[in-house]
């Protein structure tokens, strides 16, 4: 094995011991903030991988993300009121409190979005393709604001967070380990997906599409698959960010969501694999130390965001080790 | 009839306001090949310059001034400090970069000019309405508007058809190499079309100030809608971005004036009114949808450009 693989998975051991270990760390150093912290940054490293594969293996710079990071939340939330009232959804669809039921659905949900905007953003490139990924997130954002049946602009509670298989999930450190259990069966499928032949082909989708077009790869189909999987990807976020806060709002769905989204792959890096992590804990950890600091956050986290894209060509993940099958 | 005739009115004067920053937006995109996020803070820039100053002194004119002072060199700096280097780079780079910008101008203006809205009176000579028809009075200010929108966009259709200037425009959006190879600054034209798109969106921001309330995030309100316009004309085109922006301000204002009195024959009165809000907010990205489907490209996209 060479140095550099040794490297890579002293990091990975040393990462996931961390991750691992995190409530007792936090009991140790007295903190137990950093628990739900450390959630916040697991979910939003799953919804910010999703986008990797579009942006980082496919090239496809998708400025609407959080339309199905939003629908994930909805679907949670939106199961948990009916089972709550005991309403069916167009008398038919009964609600669901269990993450066996509410997370596949919330996946499913995220897939069918992504596939319906896909199919008609994706007959564009290039800038046109961020900005209608960006209009269609904001359409689904304004329908969520006019729904005054699910809370309009004030969102709406999930008043007890979802079970899992009949087990309580109100404890902190039980939903933790449920994001981490999530986020690294994310991480497996993607680098699995991304190794593939498939992965390869998205691969060639970024470096020269007319080429693959020209031997006769149909790339639609393949880009469109690639955006269904992120879209299920980031509805699967959605659902576990529900629970997490216990509430959805059209914020969820907002384009700035999607613009953070998309700040994370650049601050990890579009490159590794481990790069949407490294990006969600830095925009996150860095919003929690500034809020801390100033009540002018905004600017400084800015500031900041603007310096590591002009100084850096590749994120912070440019200090990584590359994952082979991205290299 | 006249309410109808009114509302048409209002569709076209928010639609010269979008043609201003489509057009700034789409100049420096087909031209540079830069996505700047920040084209809306210029014109909240341009909003908020000139609304203090015409509070402080009373002067539309002087608050008019430094508006588009402010919008043009800030657009300046803009493109010397960040976006010149970002040329060579992804279009992720650009969005990243200039998605920064968005935060740290919001944060700024914050703390300069604070969290309340501003409130900017008309011009007292533009102040009142004109009746344009027995029964239809319009605030005049509202047509000065649309005069200075349609105005706007003549001159800038002449200046990229019919001057220097705008034939290096023309020949640097698409043979780049060529016009540096002639002896040409391209940096300079860079330079130049930048601040023409940051002067047009700071002129938006001014006229804008007596009809909206100048506030942080009324940027990135109008830059969403600027966007629809941009892909619904066609990318890198002034006509295009005329006719996307006059289809869109007419779409969105005739489905918010009509779309609740329609809904309100089938939906109990609150319903309708959340449910058409709904309705006339997503009535132009429908409409974006559908001229996506029949074409990809826009309506009008400039010729001879290479996506």
């Amino acid at each position: 094995m060479s140095t550099g693989g040794l490297v890579r998975w002293a990091a990975v051991a040393i990462a996931g011991a961390i991750a691992l270990g995190l409530p007792w760390l936090a009991a140790a150093v007295g903190d137990p903030a950093l628990v739900p912290l450390g959630a916040r940054i697991l979910v939003a490293a799953i919804a910010a991988a999703s986008l990797n594969l579009l942006v980082g293996q496919g090239g496809l710079v998708s400025f609407g993300h959080a339309a199905f990071f939003g629908v994930g939340g909805y679907v949670v939330a939106i199961l948990y009121e009916q089972t709550a009232s005991g309403e069916r959804l167009f008398g038919l669809l009964p609600g669901a409190g269990d993450l066996l039921l509410t997370i596949p659905a919330a996946i499913l949900f995220g897939g069918l979005t992504a596939a319906a905007i896909g199919a008609l953003a994706l007959r564009t490139r290039g800038v046109q393709f961020i900005m209608i990924t960006l209009a269609f997130a904001q359409m689904l954002f304004f329908v969520m604001v006019s729904l005054k049946a699910y809370g309009g602009e004030d969102g709406l509670l999930v008043r007890r967070r979802n079970t899992l298989g009949g087990h309580d999930m109100r404890d902190d450190d039980a939903i933790y380990f449920l994001c981490l259990a999530c986020f690294s069966a994310h991480l497996f499928l993607t680098a699995r997906v991304v190794g593939s032949r498939f992965g390869r082909v998205l691969e060639g989708v970024r470096q020269n599409e007319r080429r693959l077009a020209a031997i006769g790869i149909a790339t639609y189909r393949y880009k469109l698959t690639a955006f269904i999987i992120a879209g299920m990807g980031a509805g699967l976020a959605g659902a576990l960010s529900a629970n997490l806060t216990r509430f959805v709002s059209p914020d969820m769905l907002h384009w700035t969501k999607s613009g953070e989204l998309l700040i994370m792959v650049i601050l990890g890096g579009t490159g590794a694999l481990a790069g949407p992590l490294v990006g969600a804990a830095a925009f996150i950890g860095l919003e929690t130390l500034f809020s801390g600091w100033t009540e002018h956050w905004q600017p400084l986290l800015g500031a900041v965001i603007l310096g590591i894209v002009l100084a850096s060509r590749r994120g912070l993940g440019g200090w990584l080790p590359r994952g082979k099958a991205t290299s | 009839m006249i309410l109808f005739f009114e509302q048409t009115l209002n569709g076209l004067q928010l639609g010269v306001m979008l043609f201003l920053l489509a057009a700034g937006l789409t100049l420096v995109f087909g031209i540079m090949g830069i996505i700047n996020l920040a084209h809306g803070s210029l014109y909240m820039i341009g909003a908020m310059a000139s609304a203090v100053i015409a509070m402080r002194t009373g002067s539309f004119g002087l608050g008019l001034l430094a508006g588009l002072g402010a919008a043009g060199l800030g657009g300046m700096a803009i493109e010397l400090g960040v976006l010149r280097q970002l040329y060579a780079r992804p279009h992720l780079d650009q969005v990243g970069a200039t998605f920064g910008l968005i935060l740290l101008v919001d944060g700024l203006a914050t703390m300069i000019v604070g969290r309340q809205p501003l409130f900017v009176a008309a011009p007292q000579a533009l102040s009142g309405a004109v009746t344009l028809w027995p029964g239809l009075d319009y605030p005049v200010y509202r047509l000065v508007v649309i005069g200075v929108g349609l105005l706007v966009a003549v001159l800038l259709y002449l200046i990229v058809h019919q001057t220097r200037l705008g034939m290096l425009i023309r020949a640097g959006a698409t043979h780049r190499e060529t016009v540096r190879a002639l002896g040409v600054d391209i940096r300079l034209v860079y330079t130049l079309v930048f601040g023409l798109g940051a002067l047009l969106a700071g002129l938006a921001g001014v006229i804008a100030g007596p009809l909206v309330a100048v506030q942080v995030g009324m940027g990135e309100q109008i830059l969403i809608g600027t966007f629809v316009v941009v892909v619904i004309g066609g990318t890198g085109s002034i006509r295009g971005a005329f006719l996307g922006a006059m289809l869109v301000g007419l779409v969105d204002t005739l489905t918010r004036a009509f779309a609740p009195g329609l809904l309100k024959q089938v939906l109990p009165a609150s319903e309708a009114d959340a449910l058409a809000g709904g309705l006339s907010s997503i009535a132009v990205y429908l409409l974006m949808a559908m001229v996506l489907l029949v074409r990809p490209e826009g309506l009008l996209p400039a010729q001879g450009q290479t996506q």
